[in-house]
């Protein structure tokens, strides 16, 4: 006998979990039953996860209220939301480019991260924020790091029984972009895409790229370069052979490959046009700021 | 080993039994197959072409991406609960049809339920936000000209309807 169990708890997933590990978590379903339409993946029992209301909620912790943990169940309709957007501008523009609004109004930030794809529109985000991922089980509650969590292409972390709680991010004083590219503006899974935040007290900018290795990738090197020659107090313009440095680092942190959706070579150039755009757009200078 | 389990629906406000759905059922070929309203079409499968949308607790979904039995006991309105129960016509179809917004007919239903939502949630879209409305149903007959004007037609009656 297949069993539906439609949680109302936590506590609810985690025993329907604890009786038989492998059961099928289903949120929003826009990637799971994709697989299930086409016959790639049988059906046994399924937890429903999606009436938890403790799954659905957002709020702020820490000492100076500078983390916002997020319910797995947050729906990407409400990533775009004002009141999350504004802490977490990143999260809401890859948000609000993911699917249509159908599929915003179901789909959520764990199911994105469960699903684990190299083209998962937050993944970006979640890395160049340092996530953390929480899960719970019957046992407990383990957190990790988003780069321990997302493991492979589509391949995550989560043991059998485990559930995903909630993601813990930083509320960053300072700009943020996700930037995507695709082959249209709606509806498009991305050939590649970049995120970039910057901690203006931190003196710090951190950059991921999606869809251009196995897993979300950080450009380290072009991290240091542009601590080292931003402009944090004046937010200024960078000079012309910075951006330059810094898009030729981007570029070479990527590891892409040529599939369907584009070459290599496309998604390498690419994503150094993205980074361009995005340090200038974080940095705009002076005239830019005043507005 | 596929078994059989019973739950039901509310669809468009009456309680509806499903019986005998096997494990892995979408909402969609539970609406189709299982309770008869053949309104909501099925095309891609993916949630790439919105011509299955319905509204879930009030929420457009792609309803061949909503596992059925999770579904149980919510709120489903499809486009056979768009018209009255006298079978007048809602604004929206109306203004579809006077705009000529319908071709082969395959992707309006979808259509006709996403942009209800729209006006219900803004009753003065500009064009960017009827176009986003609009950005997860492909149409491939009308090149979208007349389906923006019947948004149009659309929100003009219903503000002339609120403010007589």
């Amino acid at each position: 006998m297949v069993t539906v169990t439609i949680a109302t708890s936590i506590d609810d997933a985690c025993a329907a979990l604890d009786a038989d590990p492998e059961a099928l978590v289903i949120a929003g379903g826009t990637d799971l039953m994709v697989e299930v339409n086409r016959g790639a993946r049988s059906v046994s029992n399924v937890v429903a996860v999606d009436r938890v209301p403790e799954l659905r909620g957002w709020s702020l912790e820490g000492d100076r209220s500078d983390v916002l943990r997020l319910g797995a169940g947050t729906t990407c309709a409400d990533l775009a939301e004002p009141s999350l957007a504004k802490l977490v501008p990143a999260l809401a523009q890859a948000a609000r480019t993911v699917g249509s609004p159908q599929i915003r109004n179901a789909a959520t930030l764990g199911g994105n991260l469960a699903t684990a794809s190299p083209a998962g529109d937050t993944l970006p985000v979640l890395a160049a924020l340092n996530a953390e991922v929480e899960l719970r089980s019957s046992t407990g509650t383990r957190r990790l790091p988003l780069d321990e969590f997302v493991v492979g292409v589509k391949v995550n972390a989560l043991a059998p029984g485990e559930l995903i709680a909630a993601i813990r991010v930083p509320v960053l004083d300072g700009p943020q972009e996700f930037l995507k590219v695709g082959t249209r503006n709606a509806m498009v899974i991305a050939v590649t895409s970049l995120a970039l935040v910057v901690d203006r007290p931190g003196r710090t900018v951190r950059v991921a790229l999606g869809s251009v290795a196995p897993v979300p990738v950080r450009a380290i090197e072009a991290e240091v370069l542009a601590a080292e020659r931003c402009d944090f107090d004046g937010m200024g313009l960078p000079p012309d052979e910075v951006v330059d440095r810094f898009a030729f680092l981007v570029a070479d942190a990527a590891r892409p490959i040529d599939d369907h959706r584009g070459s290599a070579v496309y998604r390498r150039h690419a994503v150094s046009v993205l980074a361009r755009r995005a340090i200038r757009r974080a940095f705009p200078g002076v005239s830019a700021v005043a507005l | 080993m596929t078994t059989s389990e019973d739950f039901s629906l509310i669809v468009n406000g009456s309680r509806r039994s499903v019986v005998d759905a096997v494990p892995g059922e979408s909402l969609l070929f539970v609406l189709r197959e299982r309770l008869g309203l053949v309104g909501s079409k099925n095309a891609c499968e993916e949630g790439e072409c919105g011509s299955c949308t319905v509204r879930l607790d009030g929420e457009t979904v792609c309803s061949c991406l909503v596992l059925a039995a999770a579904a149980a006991d919510r709120e489903v309105v499809t486009i056979e609960g768009l018209a009255s129960e006298d079978a007048v016509l809602s604004d929206v179809q109306q203004a579809f049809l006077d705009a000529g917004a319908v071709q082969c007919g395959f992707c309006t239903p979808g259509l006709l339920m996403a942009v209800d939502a729209l006006l219900e949630a803004d009753a003065e879209p500009d064009e960017l936000a009827v176009r986003e409305a609009i950005s997860g149903n492909l149409c491939r007959c009308t090149g979208y000209g007349r389906i923006l004007d019947a948004v149009d037609r659309a929100a003009s009656a219903r503000r002339t309807q609120v403010t007589p």
